[in-house]
């Protein structure tokens, strides 16, 4: 019920290639802007459910700061300082202009603004994140379509025992039993206790990763250095993705290879490779995409998990750290940056997948 | 076999198939799709293969192509296309003769295109493949060929994806494609089913311009005996795998030989004949009479006044708004239906015939008050039935007056309820105060009139056959013993002998009950059989109305006539 | 081989169809097997162990599996195939509580919100969104800490970061099936709206939906043991899967590899024998693959 005219007559009701073309250019910065525009009702959830996250932390904050021997009037007073006494809605505009300014408390751990920490942090998880997801794409990826193209071969097979076994793995049992055999069994990756050994100084900041850093500033035994640490808790991460993708890739390539039009391809002498990589991945790489999302959403969580696994300095340890401590600020922040990079990754993909289907691009 | 003469007598046949059997590997062993098929296809000609469902027709053609799915083989036989073996040929020699030498044209030209490809390009695609243009020179030769399918403005539709099209012009697109390298056969799989008729006039007459034009042989694969035989030289009917006729298009319709190419000409409508004729001459019934409409004591049944139905067209909604799911700015309100007005009497069938999009499915679901009407009256029986809305009028009394007979029988039946369950809902929801044995008796009584065989009451609709879900779908429509019926393309999915028998059924049934019908469809002569009669309705208003004689004998407005003259007649 | 074996009463193809399924895909009947071992080793578990799950023992701490500790025992000489058997009963209860939570909730605003549409799904489909904003894992941590370091809070947890998938199975499923024929079939019959919902589209949903349970109950379980791995939830010295893993996992790298390694396996079976039945039954309520 769109109002769009049904097609049904030959007579020229549809929209016409020549409009299209003006279009395209405007079109691709048009929806991106429109997909930014989607973005944000996500952040203001996100926003909304962290600070009522805040408000319904154990033990009452003001009974935490004003230690175990306060009595209820000193418990009242910081309250009142804190600004906890105050009526919800103002408390949450002070909480929005909190985080307007980048003030998400102080860790009672490191008596540092939680900010600085996690901007501290960060480069160490992202680089791990997107290590993992770069191995388990390029692995998974090119496994889904020979498994899809060559149906029922022994590719297909372990490509479905791959599906149904990686997503039962533990993520961080995984990670030990790699250590245990790599490092312990092995001995092919040192101890896993970090991004870096300590023998080494870390390259200077430019993005923040080690790999790239160290390469720019041309310091090959530092890249080793980091690649022997970063490559365990790397492919931890990618065995844990592949299934998802795997999957979804061979489920849509094989939708997409009993298509119609994949017939109307073959049955026009189009060559194999170009059935195959022109006409069915592109199409299968669709739902390929939307996946993603949800492949994202795992490896952050599984991020955690491994950061702990492998001590790898990241937020995610940091959390795990604040978590046992009580110290309730750090935790907030992690949720909420996690939260933030999640909803920037899930527009990032909105864009990908409009690029990639000229259907969407014209509705926009 | 085939006695049909002609110019290419002395020629070698371009395509020659003997003793063909093509088998599918299923999950309960080897099933022969197709049995020891021979056709032969001289150089120009034009053959049609004629079968129902099943019958194997496609999967000949498949062979043909050697494009089969990875379960089905060519277990037997030899394919020869212009001198080459198709069946043993490696891979790559038969690639290079797709597209080439021999294109296929499919069913649902939508699917049959890449979907985030343009148009342009997939002929692009055909064209270098086949080393019939390079790169620098493709743009030029596929807007030729674009040209070539008669599509207006052919630069522009060049940079078009497939959804922006409508099925007609998609349609062309995939002729396109197929005849982009000026094959020699082509290959044509139920080009036209899902399209309107007058698209589908529209694509045939295209198709066997530019065949004949090329000197080009043609197989027309069709479910519908009329088509082919309009448009063919020679029709090769088919039944169950195998082929049970061959002759010229003229002959099978004067004289078919084989009894099953009797049976399927008789059921197909045609003009001329009676719902009578449709069925095989042992099957039909002590002749009915033809009831003149019982005349109703003055008032008609149903009477509807100005009906109008309209859709708000939404603007796009942009950036923020959209995001928070506001609606942009309503524009002109889309009128489906138009102001029309008309009158049922009792026991009077009323036909409703249109295209798609033409609003009759709209008014059909406002008659049966399931939807609400923007303006305009439905009286029925004097009562004002459009004051009770539609959300309520499942618990009013005149729910069970009006019934509907759905298009598709497999979707409007519950998986989950057996066929007797069915039968009874409307018994057990309308307070018949029916229970227990004496439910079970009335469903019984209702299987009965409707010829269900009492033994399947108890099967789900998975286990039915087409045609018995569709009685099932009649016996549960009739069982408040309604006043009036409306029947919403019933026998659509139906092939052409179910059809028959369901056609013949519902009078059997109107004339025992004496209830009215509404009988909406796409197809004038399918309405002719059944309909007193008729109104053709275009773009959500009544274009003409009258008895349906004077309407098929002698149209007033032009889009009758046009609906008419699109319906493909046998050439005897 | 199976319980879908053995019923031969010939009104179903349902069964006839369960046990060719088994037949053709042996796994899955290995699945039911598995499935019904952890059953009882939750149902009678702390009754048939051969050592107190709790009880320490320092003479015989670090101990490799050997006849007498078949798993071998931890750092307090626990013995550790008693703790890993034990711990089924608490995973399972998580699992089942959380499932069945998300399962009522979620089911019931999925087909709401699929069916009316309108403002019902507006909100629903804010709500489910803005659960999707997050990664769910790190949610579900959020969560735990908020509300309290409990066992409850941890299925309360898990409930939430399921419900979006539950919202959206449910409402796909009533969206395509509201304006399906033998719905509107139902609405001429005479059937209220409340009726056609009950008695139409929920039993026609219900198998879907299992599939779906049997799917994310094995994401319940890996959810529930990853936040004890990183100390939400469970306490020590309580035997769960996840904590044991965490507990051992500072021996791994001195090569006292049976403290992780047991309870791990055991998870990761549990898990993989709930995803083994998901596919299993996905196979069984496909219509397609039905004949």
């Amino acid at each position: 019920m769109d109002g769009r005219v049904k097609p049904g007559h030959d007579d020229g009701t549809e929209r016409t290639g020549h409009l299209i073309d003006h279009w395209m250019e405007a079109t691709v910065f048009k929806q991106i802007v429109r997909r930014l525009g989607t973005a944000v009702p996500s952040l203001i959830g996100v926003v909304i459910v962290t600070f009522l996250l805040t408000r319904v932390l154990p033990g009452d904050t003001a009974a935490y700061f004003a230690g175990p021997a306060a009595t209820p009037q000193a418990i009242a007073e910081i309250k009142a300082q804190l600004g906890l006494d105050r009526p919800l809605p103002v408390q949450f505009l002070a909480y929005v202009k909190d985080l307007a300014t980048g003030n998400l408390g102080m860790s009672l751990t490191t008596g540092q603004p939680v900010f600085e920490d996690i901007r501290a942090r960060l480069p160490a998880s992202a680089e791990l994140t997107l290590l993992g997801l770069i191995l388990s794409v390029a692995v998974s990826v090119p496994l889904g379509i020979l498994a899809a193209v060559r149906q029922g071969s022994w590719i297909d097979h372990l490509c479905r025992v791959i599906a149904t076994a990686g997503v039962s793995l533990p993520v961080f049992f995984t990670g030990l039993l790699l250590v245990y055999v790599f490092y312990y069994k092995l001995g092919w990756a040192p101890a896993p206790m970090g991004r870096l050994d300590f023998f080494y100084t870390a390259p200077d900041t430019v993005t923040g990763f080690y790999l790239i850093d160290s390469l720019l500033a041309g310091d090959l035994e530092v890249f080793r250095a980091a690649w022997s640490q970063i490559w365990l808790p790397a492919v931890t991460l990618a065995i844990f993705s592949l299934a998802p993708i795997a999957r979804m890739t061979r489920a849509s390539m094989l939708s997409v290879l009993a298509s119609d039009f994949v017939r109307t391809a073959r049955a026009s002498g189009l060559k194999p490779s170009k059935v195959v990589m022109g006409y069915a991945f592109r199409n299968a790489l669709l739902p390929v995409i939307t996946t993603l999302g949800m492949v994202f959403s795992f490896l952050l969580g599984a991020n955690v998990l491994v950061e702990k696994v492998f001590a790898w300095p990241g937020i995610g340890s940091y959390a795990i750290e604040a978590l046992i401590t009580s110290d309730y600020a750090p935790v907030q922040g992690f949720v909420l940056a996690m939260a933030i990079l999640y909803v920037l990754l899930n527009l990032a993909i909105d864009i990908l997948y409009g690029l990639v289907d000229p259907r969407v691009r014209i509705e926009a | 076999m085939n006695m049909h003469a002609g110019a290419n007598h002395m020629q070698p046949p371009l395509l020659e198939v003997r003793d063909l059997t093509v088998e599918f590997a299923t999950r309960r062993g080897t099933v022969r799709a197709v049995e020891k098929i021979d056709l032969t296809l001289a150089k120009g000609e034009t053959l049609g293969i004629v079968g129902e469902s099943g019958s194997g027709k496609s999967v000949t053609s498949f062979a043909v192509m050697r494009i089969l799915d990875r379960a089905g083989r060519i277990a037997e036989g030899t394919i020869t296309l212009g001198g080459v073996d198709i069946g043993t040929a490696p891979e790559g020699a038969v690639r290079a003769l797709r597209g080439r030498e021999m294109s296929m044209i499919f069913q649902n030209p939508r699917a049959a295109l890449n979907p985030i490809r343009k148009v342009g390009k997939q002929i692009e695609d055909v064209l270098i493949e086949h080393v019939q243009a390079q790169p620098s020179d493709a743009r030029e030769k596929a807007i030729e060929v674009l040209k070539a399918v008669r599509i207006a403005r052919p630069e522009e539709r060049y940079h078009a994806y497939p959804f922006e099209l409508s099925g007609g012009m998609c349609q062309r697109i995939v002729i396109a494609l197929a005849l982009a390298c000026r094959p020699q056969l082509l290959i044509a799989d139920e080009p036209t089913t899902g399209l309107d008729v007058t698209t589908q006039k529209a694509v045939m007459d295209l198709v066997v311009e530019l065949t004949r034009a090329r000197n080009m042989s043609t197989i027309l694969i069709t479910h519908d005996l009329g088509l082919a035989s309009a448009y063919c030289d020679r029709v090769m009917v088919m039944e169950k795998g195998r082929v049970v006729e061959t002759a010229t298009a003229a002959e099978i319709f004067r004289a078919p030989q084989h009894p099953y190419t009797r049976k399927l000409m008789r059921a197909t409508p045609r003009r001329g004949v009676t719902l009578r004729d449709l069925l095989p001459v042992d099957a039909a019934p002590a002749a009915a009479a033809p009831t003149a409409p019982v005349e109703g004591a003055g008032t008609p049944l149903l009477v509807v006044e100005n009906l109008v139905k309209e859709y708000p067209r939404q603007a796009p909604a942009t950036g923020l708004a959209g995001a928070f799911g506001i609606k942009g700015a309503a524009a002109d309100p889309f009128r489906a239906v138009d102001g029309i007005s008309f009158s049922v009497a009792r026991g009077e069938s009323l036909g409703l015939v249109g295209e798609s999009g033409c609003g009759k499915s709209t008014t059909s679901m406002m008659l049966m008050r399931l939807l609400d009407p923007t303006s305009g009256r439905i009286v029925f029986k004097g009562e004002e039935l459009s004051a009770i809305p539609a959300r309520r009028f499942a618990g009013s009394k005149w729910r069970s007056r009006i019934q509907l007979v759905f298009q598709d029988p497999t979707d409007s039946l519950n998986p989950r309820y057996t066929a007797a369950r069915a039968i009874a809902d409307p018994l057990l929801r309308m307070g018949s105060g029916l229970s227990g044995k004496a439910l079970r008796a009335k469903v019984e009584e209702l299987a009965g009139l409707v010829g269900l065989p009492v033994n399947l009451l108890d099967r789900f609709p998975h286990q039915l056959s087409g045609g018995q879900k569709a009685r099932v779908g009649i016996a549960r429509a009739i069982a408040p013993d309604p006043d009036l019926v409306i029947l919403d393309e019933p026998t659509a999915a139906l092939d052409v002998s179910v059809q028959a028998v369901v056609l013949n059924l519902l009078q059997d049934l109107k004339q025992r009950l004496g209830m009215s019908y509404i009988f909406v469809s796409h197809d004038l002569e399918v309405v002719r059989l059944l309909c007193d009669r008729v109104m053709v309705m275009r773009a959500g208003r009544i274009v003409e109305a009258g008895a349906t004689e004077t309407v098929m004998t002698a149209p007033k407005a032009d889009y009758t006539r046009e609906l008419l003259a699109s319906i493909p007649h046998p050439p005897i | 081989m199976t319980l879908a074996a053995t019923d031969a009463a010939p009104k179903d193809s349902l069964f006839s169809h369960a046990r060719h399924i088994v037949a053709e895909n042996p796994v899955t009947g290995l699945a039911f097997g598995l499935f019904a071992l952890f059953a009882l080793a939750a149902l009678i578990g702390p009754y048939v162990v051969p050592h107190d799950p709790l009880a320490s023992n320092t003479s015989a701490a670090l101990q490799p599996p050997s006849a007498t500790y078949w798993f071998g025992t931890d750092q307090l000489g626990r013995d550790i195939f008693s703790r890993v058997v034990v711990a089924a009963r608490l995973d399972m209860i998580i699992a089942v509580a959380s499932v069945a939570l998300v399962f009522v909730g979620g089911g019931f605003a999925g087909i709401a919100s699929g069916y009316c549409g309108g403002w019902t799904d507006r909100i629903v489909g804010r709500v489910s969104d803005t659960i999707m904003a997050f990664p769910l894992f790190v949610l579900a941590m959020g969560i735990v800490a908020a509300l309290g370091n409990t066992v409850t809070n941890i299925v309360i947890a898990t409930a939430i970061i399921n419900f979006p998938l539950y919202v959206r199975v449910a409402r796909a499923e009533a969206n395509i099936r509201r304006e399906a024929g033998f719905v509107q079939a139902a609405r001429l019959a005479g059937n209220s709206e409340m009726r056609i919902l009950l008695g139409h589209i929920a039993p026609n949903i219900l198998p879907i939906m299992m599939v779906q349970v049997s799917l994310t109950m094995g994401y319940a379980i890996l959810n529930a043991a990853g936040l004890s791995f990183i100390g939400l939830g469970v306490r020590p010295p309580t035997p769960e899967w996840g904590i044991m893993v965490a507990e051992g996992a500072s021996f791994i790298i001195s090569g006292e590899w049976w403290i992780a390694f047991f309870p791990g396996v055991t998870l990761m079976l549990a898990v993989f024998c709930f995803n083994l039945l998901g596919d299993g039954l996905r196979d069984l309520v496909d219509p397609q693959r039905r004949t």
